[in-house]
């Protein structure tokens, strides 16, 4: 069972991580005049109440989207940052849409057309410039930023000075959980990681994705445009991050819309960065760490309502964790600290 | 109109300061082969940290080298997972800059107690030596800014010390065949870069901006390393760089706060001004300069 063991080893090496991650966690809680293990019950007991583990699925869905974006990069051998950006104008882009056609998919086609466009933008940028994915990705997200809040003030809500326009009743996606804030996003939202794992694996265009990745010389002798992958990759990558908006204002109650500053459409691109790299970069990968930092950010208002902690907690440890993901044979290394 | 010119003049020299340390300290660890993304990260800890230093001491000066300290450990982390352990480079960046945005968030309330904005005391900010009028002042650190530039540029490339620098940076399989250590080079120029970066974040709490916020480092961390590419990982040309992006980022809050020009373009286009400029020079650029041959690649002995 060779396949197993090759499974086994990045799942067990991202455990570490985590582990790692958990442990600086509680030595900084420890620092701050906190009690770590008071705080850890709530971030995760949280998840073994049925309202819990529904807000955990809702917060993993636009977290396994933007960490497909990333996942769909590194696989082509492309640090790309951008999905961050790329949620707000997907998000934008739904409610503008499903507020001219009330329907479900203009909102999803908004949010698709959105992502794709964005992000050609650095796809164009590095396959006609050479310019390098980390720097014009983080540029357009704060550009995003800027224009996004713009663009807020131009859909203010004029009943509420706090939001946007919403999304119309007719475009809103059905609650998996009543009263709750999961919906039928969560499953769109597999589905879509689904799909990332058979185009990378089960098709020629996925294939050329990922020799692309490996081995760029590789690629272009045997007969593969790594141009074209690349371009592909990105535009693939801002379909699942404009999709993440779109989902996002159309599936979670009650405002269905844009919050003042872009606040709940903010930091999902920056989370999926770590989710993917948890997940190893691999779709199915990236649902079950995107379940993990989901359980994560529903615990953390419970921690600091029931042990007094910042929820911004779960941001460091998040850190710690993509930190630790660096270390090659981190195994090997908590093996060697445990002995000693 | 002479106050204006030299109110513009004097603000871009402010802003460019973290901008060009950031870029100097980048060129040096990337001239070593040592590619490091998280300094947006280093700004904003440093930031959050050089304010800390700097209350509980009661001396900026001892902020700024609180930043240091800061940037200084976070490069030992860096150049530990790169150079020794030989783990990728960007990964480890990417998790310094989450882990500034956590630790900054946890630590604004739970330190000061304030969840948005913390405004550092006037009496631990640094005086500056020149003061026209109101708005129009100079840092003493523009200038240590500049003669840090000056001889990190003199070292880098008039010194045996810098050409064993670049060595590692370009062929450590040489380097090394000479007898050079090639890993404690590369760590001392990433912690060098880091420590760079710290002093600029701390410089944004106690001298320039004068507050602490969740985004205070706004992006300059990665305009640092555009720049640092523009500049063609030359210091001296870096601060050129810098000069030009600080004139943009201060003409954004300048604009921000003159009613007359908000009018006509929305001030939220201006603040993407910056970004812009960045982004246009970048791809303009490229494909004329040459990034150091080994840079980025973990070097392992044979």
């Amino acid at each position: 069972m060779k396949n197993t063991k090759s499974l086994m080893k990045p799942f067990v090496e991202s455990l570490a991580a985590i582990l790692i991650g958990l442990i600086v966690g509680a030595l900084i809680l420890i620092f701050s005049g906190y009690n770590p293990v008071e705080a850890y019950l709530a971030l995760f007991g949280e998840a073994f109440t049925v309202d819990g583990f529904a807000r955990a699925l809702a917060e993993a869905t636009p977290i396994i989207l933007t960490a497909l974006t990333f996942a769909l990069g590194a696989r082509t051998g492309l640090f790309n940052i951008g999905g961050e950006g790329t949620v707000y104008f997907g998000a934008i882009m739904a409610i503008v849409l499903t507020n001219v056609w009330g329907n479900v998919l203009m909102g999803i086609l908004g949010g698709i057309l959105a992502g794709a466009v964005w992000m050609a933008i650095p796809a164009v940028l590095k396959v006609v410039r050479g310019v390098n994915e980390v720097v014009s990705t983080i540029m357009l997200n704060w550009i995003a930023w800027n224009v996004g809040l713009y663009l807020l003030l131009r859909l203010q809500d004029p009943k509420s000075a706090y939001k946007t326009i919403s999304v119309p009743e007719g475009a809103r996606l059905p609650l998996l959980v009543s009263k709750s804030e999961l919906s039928i996003a969560f499953i769109l939202a597999v589905l879509v990681a689904v799909l990332a794992y058979y185009l990378l694996w089960h098709t020629t265009l996925g294939y050329e994705l990922r020799v692309s990745g490996l081995n760029e010389s590789a690629a272009r002798y045997g007969g593969i445009n790594p141009k074209k992958a690349v371009m592909w990759s990105f535009i693939i990558g801002g379909i699942t991050s404009g999709l993440a908006g779109a989902l996002e204002v159309m599936g979670k109650p009650p405002s269905y819309a844009i919050t003042q500053g872009l606040g709940n459409v903010y930091g999902y691109g920056f989370d999926g960065i770590g989710v993917a790299l948890v997940g190893r970069n691999h779709p199915l990968g990236v649902i079950l760490s995107g379940i993990f930092f989901g359980m994560l950010k529903a615990g953390a208002t419970a921690m600091q309502f029931e042990a007094d902690v910042p929820l911004e907690m779960v941001k460091v440890v998040q850190g710690v964790i993509i930190v630790a993901v660096a270390i090659p044979g981190i195994l090997d290394l908590l093996r060697k600290v445990v002995r000693k | 109109m002479m106050e204006t010119i030299l109110a513009l003049i004097f603000g871009a020299l402010t802003a460019m300061v973290p901008v060009v340390l950031t870029s100097v300290g980048a060129a040096v660890s990337e001239r070593a082969g040592i590619v490091n993304i998280g300094y947006e990260g280093i700004l904003l800890m440093s930031a959050f940290f050089g304010a800390m230093f700097a209350e509980m001491s009661g001396n900026p000066w001892i902020g700024l080298l609180g930043g240091a300290f800061v940037g200084m450990l976070l490069g030992m982390l860096h150049g530990f997972i790169t150079v020794y352990l030989k783990g990728d480079h960007v990964i480890p960046g990417i998790g310094v800059n989450l882990l500034a945005l956590g630790v900054v968030a946890f630590g604004l309330p739970a330190y000061w107690g304030t969840a948005g904005q913390h405004v550092v005391p006037n009496t631990v900010r640094i005086e500056p030596i020149i003061s026209l009028a109101q708005g129009i002042s100079l840092s003493p650190m523009v200038i240590v800014t500049i003669l840090i530039t000056l001889v990190t540029h003199w070292v880098l490339f008039r010194t045996p010390l810098g050409l064993r620098i670049r060595a590692v940076g370009e062929n450590p399989e040489a380097a090394d065949a000479l007898g050079l250590n090639v890993e404690k080079y590369r760590f001392l120029a990433t912690v060098y870069g880091a420590v760079l970066a710290g002093i600029g974040g701390a410089y944004m709490s106690v001298d320039w901006l004068g507050t602490v916020t969740k985004t205070v480092s706004n992006g300059r961390g990665f305009i640092a390393l555009a720049n640092m590419v523009f500049s063609g990982w030359n210091p001296l040309r870096a601060l050129g760089g810098g000069f030009m992006f600080g004139f943009f980022d201060y003409l954004s809050s300048w604009v921000a706060t003159n009613p007359s020009i908000k009018q006509v373009i929305p001030e939220q286009f201006i603040a993407t001004l910056p970004y812009i400029v960045t982004l246009i020079v970048v791809s303009g650029i490229i494909g004329k300069v040459r990034a150091p041959k080994a840079d980025g690649k973990p070097y392992k002995r044979e």
